[in-house]
């Protein structure tokens, strides 16, 4: 275990939708400034960790969350102001949802919800997250047209500039690329990379060769239990510790 | 089909198929093209014959059509002069349903907000039993409760000589038209994807936040609708009107000013008037007038629309 304290620590986190229990206590941390992977096939509960992660969860009607789950030591459940606590963490969904507003406020939502309202504050921070999302040259010259125009893979990356206007000390992509082409992905991850100096990332993927290349450490999350969190080189090495593993990330099974 | 065609067995049951499927959606579209079109020969046919009554009067050389709509003096039964003059029965009209808008359109719509993001849903479903139900109480049991009760309500508080005038008119018309806005404005908000407020929350957008940001924005057009329905419902509304404003022909100085409205007017005087008289015109081109004031209405919103969209 690594000595320094984990960026989010979560301990025996369980989660049942209205009765049914999806996720069965699951204990890991993320490191600081890691990129961790989350692997898994469908409906093991990827997307509900994330949700339990910014609270989320607690719009969904008969959701209850029991466990732990702290951020830099403080318990996400016992915070003052859950505002705040979402605004730590970008979240990138599955599918785009660009917001009915234009580009720019878009990119500016959070931000202004925050109470930054100076157009001399917004500009820049808007176009610095716009180029971070490999989007800037498309856009630049139609901030004001609404973002809901874009095709899907701009819109997407419109969200991944969205997530990060807050700057947020946690990034969750859930399957980010699946509106996105390669090349474009491609430019995504590079920024990954970068942002990963500054911010932890937690990097929800399908797309076995993404985890590989991109994160430190991956989980494999089986129906809401872990079945093997370790250093990425192992997770996809010949030799994972656990058989299911390299069933999974070979695509034997799943 | 093409890539079917391939295969000959299977083909010439399908291609029969396909033909009467063919039919049945020409016949399907038929019947929604019929269906949009009446709605228009409807509107047009009314138009028309309410034109057909009051066409004569229009025609006539006693007739003007500039004091028609910009004189305050309407005395259809003056023995030695009449006037036919309906400003005062447009002020009248135009006093009552602003007032009445003033005050529905801000508890209509938060209404319809507190409903669908400050309630739970069991009090929703409640609440919205309950203001179905107010919806469905008929006008003339709204004008009585202006005449009876707000009447002494507003003679209590107000110290005005009567309470029969545009502030109760107002309220009565206001209590109408917030159920219509209420019901038809959650709808709207109801309509707003769900994905939009998850990925607000996410930024850590407050309620307000989310309300005024994204939920108000997003459901701009079909508030805007149950607005206009309820302005609808406020100029066109005759029986509490009638009972609850006053009926004084004059161009109100205050909201304690008893008035008259177009359509009360109507009501009042269609019985009396002789079918087919001078008055009797006047009265069914008054109800032109209420056609056109409605249709500009209509028409402003739609531009407002379309200027918002537009500027997006
Ligand atoms: N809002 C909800 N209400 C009830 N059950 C839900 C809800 N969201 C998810 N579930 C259930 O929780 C389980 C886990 O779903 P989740 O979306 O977290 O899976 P996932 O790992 O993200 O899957 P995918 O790879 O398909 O995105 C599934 O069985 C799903 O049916
Ligand atoms: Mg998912």
């Amino acid at each position: 275990m690594n000595a320094a304290t984990p960026k989010i620590a979560v301990k025996d986190l369980s989660l049942a939708y209205s009765g049914t229990e999806v996720i069965h206590g699951i204990t890991f941390d993320v490191r600081p400034n890691e990129i961790l992977g989350i692997i898994g096939p469908a409906r093991s509960g990827k997307t509900s960790l994330l949700r339990c992660l910014n609270r989320t969860i607690d719009f969904i009607a008969g959701a209850r969350v029991a466990g732990e789950i702290r951020i830099d030591g403080a318990d996400i459940r016992a915070v003052r102001d859950v505002h705040a606590l979402r605004r730590t963490i970008g979240m990138v969904a599955p599918l785009p949802v660009g917001l009915p507003l234009s580009i720019y406020d878009n990119v500016a939502f959070a931000p202004r919800c925050a109470g930054l309202t100076r157009r001399a504050d917004l500009d820049p921070l808007v176009e610095r997250c716009l180029r971070q999302a490999a989007l800037w040259d498309e856009v630049k010259d139609r901030l004001g047209s609404l973002g809901t125009a874009l095709s899907g893979g701009q819109q997407q990356r419109l969200t991944i500039a969205r997530a990060l206007s807050h700057q947020p000390e946690i990034l969750c992509l859930d399957e980010f690329s699946i509106a996105i082409d390669p090349v474009t992905t491609m430019r995504i991850e590079d920024v990954l990379r970068e942002l990963r100096r500054e911010i932890t990332i937690i990097l929800v993927t399908n797309l076995t060769h993404q985890a590989r290349r991109l994160t430190d450490r991956t989980m494999f999350l089986w129906n809401g239990r872990i079945i093997e969190l370790d250093r990425s080189d192992v997770i996809f090495s010949d030799q994972p510790s656990r058989q299911e593993t390299l069933e999974y990330v070979n695509g034997i099974f799943g | 089909m093409a890539p079917n065609s391939s295969n000959g067995a299977v083909a010439p049951p399908r291609q029969a198929r396909s033909r009467r499927s063919v039919w049945g959606e020409r016949a399907i579209e038929l019947l929604i093209y019929a269906s949009g079109v009446s709605a228009i020969v409807f509107i047009l046919a009314i138009l028309f014959f309410i034109l057909r009554e009051a066409a004569p009067v229009l025609f006539s050389d006693r007739f003007s059509l500039t004091q028609f709509l910009f004189s305050t003096e309407w005395y259809p039964t003056s023995a030695s002069n009449v006037r036919y003059g309906t400003l005062a029965l447009s002020a009248g009209t135009l006093a009552v349903t602003v007032l009445a808008m003033v005050l529905a359109v801000p508890f209509g719509l938060g209404g319809a907000v507190f409903l669908s993001q400050f309630c739970g849903p069991r009090l929703r479903e409640s609440l919205k039993i309950i203001i179905e139900l107010l919806a469905a109480i008929p006008s003339v049991v709204w004008g009585f409760i202006g005449l009876t009760v707000m009447s002494r309500l507003i003679v209590t508080y107000t110290g005005a000589p009567v309470g029969v005038n545009v502030l109760n008119g107002g309220i009565i018309l206001a209590l109408m038209s917030v159920p219509i806005i209420v019901s038809i404005g959650e709808d709207a908000l109801k309509a707003v994807p769900d994905s939009y407020i998850e990925a607000a929350t996410a930024m850590g957008a407050t309620r307000w936040q989310l309300v005024f940001r994204v939920l108000l924005p997003a459901a701009r057009n079909g508030l805007l609708a149950a607005v206009l329905l309820g302005v609808g419902r406020a100029i066109g509304e005759t029986m509490a009107v009638l009972m609850a404003t006053g009926h004084a022909v004059q161009i109100p100085h205050g909201i304690l000013d008893s008035v008259r409205t177009l359509t009360a007017n109507i009501a009042a005087e269609l019985g009396e008037a002789p079918a087919g008289s001078e008055h009797y015109q006047v009265l069914f081109l008054t109800g032109v007038l209420l056609f056109a004031i409605t249709m500009l209405v209509n028409l402003a919103a739609d531009l407002i629309i379309r200027g918002v969209r537009a500027r997006k």
